[in-house]
C-alpha cells in the first residue's frame, strides 16, 4: 500500500505523505491552516479529529476564495 | 467527532460553534443560519422574484440552492468575464447546476455584449483586475435585475467575505465604506435591493455544504485575484481564527450590532447629487457613470485587439 497520497490545490499537484496520520498532522506537515481546507478521505469529508490511513487518497482542497463573493 | 444534534458521526467541525455535524444536520444548520440572516435582517419578502448572482463558484452555487431549499423563487445571473482558462469552466458549473435544478441562468459576457474582458478593462481604466470585475459586476448586476422584473439580487458574500472587508475598512478608517458594509442594501431610483444572505455562514461551511450536497463547483482560485489585500485580510483573521475560533463572527457580527448605526449617516450627502447616466441610465454622480466610462476605454481597446465576429467565450 505504502503511504497516503495527498492533492493539492492552486496550483494542482500530488505529494506523498507516510501513513497513518492524523488530519491535523497532515495539515501542519503541509503548512495549511484548518479554517483555510476541506480534508476530503478517499471521497468523503472528514473532521479534524479523524485519521487518515495508509493507502488513501486525500484531498486538500483550500476553501478561501479572493474575490469578494 | 459525533454529531453535535442526532450523535451519528461527523462530517464536518464548525468550530467557532465548538460543533460537528453529519450531513443531514449540517444541511440543517446551514438552511437555519440562512433562513435567520434573511429574517433579522428582512432581505427577502415571501413571493419576491429573486436574481442569484452566480459565479460558478462554491458560495454563490450553494446560496442558489439553499435559496430553492428554503422555497423562494430564485433565478441565477451568469457573467462570462473572458478570464482565459477560468471564466469558461466556471460558466459550466454554473450552467450544469440550472439544468440539474431545472431552473433558469440568465447569461451576460462581457467580451461579446460589451467588447472587452477583465484584463483589457484594468488595463484600459487603469484600474486593478478585482477593481475593474467588481465594478462591472455591480452594473451588470443592477441592470439585469431591474430589467428582468426582479425584486431583489442575491450575493453569495460569505462571514468571512464580510469579516475580511470590514477589517480592510477599519485599517483604513475608511467611514463612507463601512456606513455601506450591510447585509442589506435598500433600493432605489436605478437601483435594485442588494442582499448577502450568507452571512452567518463561513467559507469552509459553504464548500463543505456544496461537497455534501454533490454540487460541482469551480474550486481553482481567480488566477487575477492571487496575492490581492482581500486574501490577505482574510489569511490574517484566520490566524487569529485558529486560536481563538469564533473571532470573525465576533468581529463581524459586533460591527453590524454596535458600530453600524454610529456611521451609517456617513456619504448621506452623495446620494443628492445623483442623476440617471445619459449613457445607460444608471444613478452616477459624474457626468457619465464609472461602467460606461469603462466601456469607452476598454471596449473600443479590445476591438482593435480582438474582432468581434470572433467570440472569444462559448456563453
Amino acid at each position: 500500500m505504502g503511504g497516503v497520497k495527498v492533492l493539492l490545490r492552486n496550483p494542482k499537484r500530488e505529494v506523498d505523505v507516510p501513513g497513518p496520520v492524523a488530519v491535523v498532522a497532515l495539515l501542519d506537515q503541509l503548512g495549511y491552516r484548518r479554517e483555510g481546507v476541506l480534508v476530503i478521505v478517499d471521497g468523503t469529508l472528514v473532521t479534524g479529529d479523524a485519521t487518515i490511513a495508509e493507502g488513501s487518497t486525500v484531498e486538500v482542497r483550500p476553501v478561501v476564495s479572493g474575490g469578494a463573493g | 467527532m459525533r454529531c453535535r444534534v442526532c450523535r451519528k458521526p461527523a462530517v464536518i467541525d464548525v468550530r467557532r460553534h465548538n460543533a460537528g455535524f453529519c450531513p443531514d444536520c449540517f444541511f440543517d444548520h446551514c438552511r437555519h443560519q440562512v433562513e435567520r440572516a434573511i429574517a433579522d435582517h428582512a432581505m427577502i419578502a415571501t413571493g419576491e422574484r429573486v436574481l442569484v448572482a452566480v459565479s460558478g463558484g462554491k458560495d454563490s452555487l450553494a446560496l442558489w440552492d439553499l435559496l430553492l431549499e428554503l422555497g423562494h423563487r430564485a433565478d441565477g445571473l451568469y457573467i462570462g468575464l473572458g478570464i482565459e482558462g477560468y471564466s469558461e469552466p466556471s460558466g459550466e458549473y454554473a450552467r450544469s447546476f440550472a439544468a440539474r435544478r431545472g431552473v433558469h441562468l440568465v447569461e451576460v459576457d462581457l467580451p461579446s455584449d460589451y467588447g472587452f474582458d477583465v484584463r483589457s478593462g484594468a488595463a484600459a481604466s487603469r484600474r486593478a483586475p478585482c477593481s475593474a470585475c467588481g465594478l462591472s459586476k455591480r452594473h451588470i448586476f443592477d441592470r439585469a435585475t431591474l430589467e428582468g422584473g426582479y425584486d431583489v439580487v442575491a450575493t453569495g458574500h460569505n462571514l468571512d467575505d464580510e469579516a475580511a472587508v470590514l477589517l480592510g475598512n477599519v485599517l483604513r478608517w475608511d467611514l463612507a465604506y463601512l456606513a455601506r458594509q450591510r447585509p442589506v442594501l435598500p433600493g432605489g431610483e436605478g437601483f435594485p435591493r442588494k442582499v448577502k444572505p450568507l452571512v452567518r455562514l463561513g467559507e469552509r461551511e459553504t464548500a463543505a455544504y456544496c461537497v455534501l450536497r454533490g454540487i460541482d463547483y469551480q474550486v481553482e482560485e481567480c488566477p487575477m485575484a492571487v496575492g490581492n489585500k482581500h486574501l490577505g485580510y482574510k489569511d490574517a483573521l484566520n490566524a487569529i481564527e485558529e486560536r481563538s475560533p469564533g473571532t470573525k463572527a465576533t468581529f463581524y457580527v459586533g460591527f453590524l450590532e454596535r458600530a453600524s448605526e454610529l456611521v451609517a449617516h456617513v456619504g448621506e450627502h452623495e446620494r443628492e447629487g445623483l442623476h440617471p447616466c445619459p449613457g445607460c441610465g444608471a444613478p452616477t454622480t459624474a457626468p457619465s457613470c464609472a461602467f460606461c466610462r469603462l466601456v469607452a476605454r476598454a471596449g473600443d481597446q479590445r476591438r482593435q485587439r480582438i474582432p468581434l465576429d470572433q467570440p472569444v467565450s462559448a456563453s
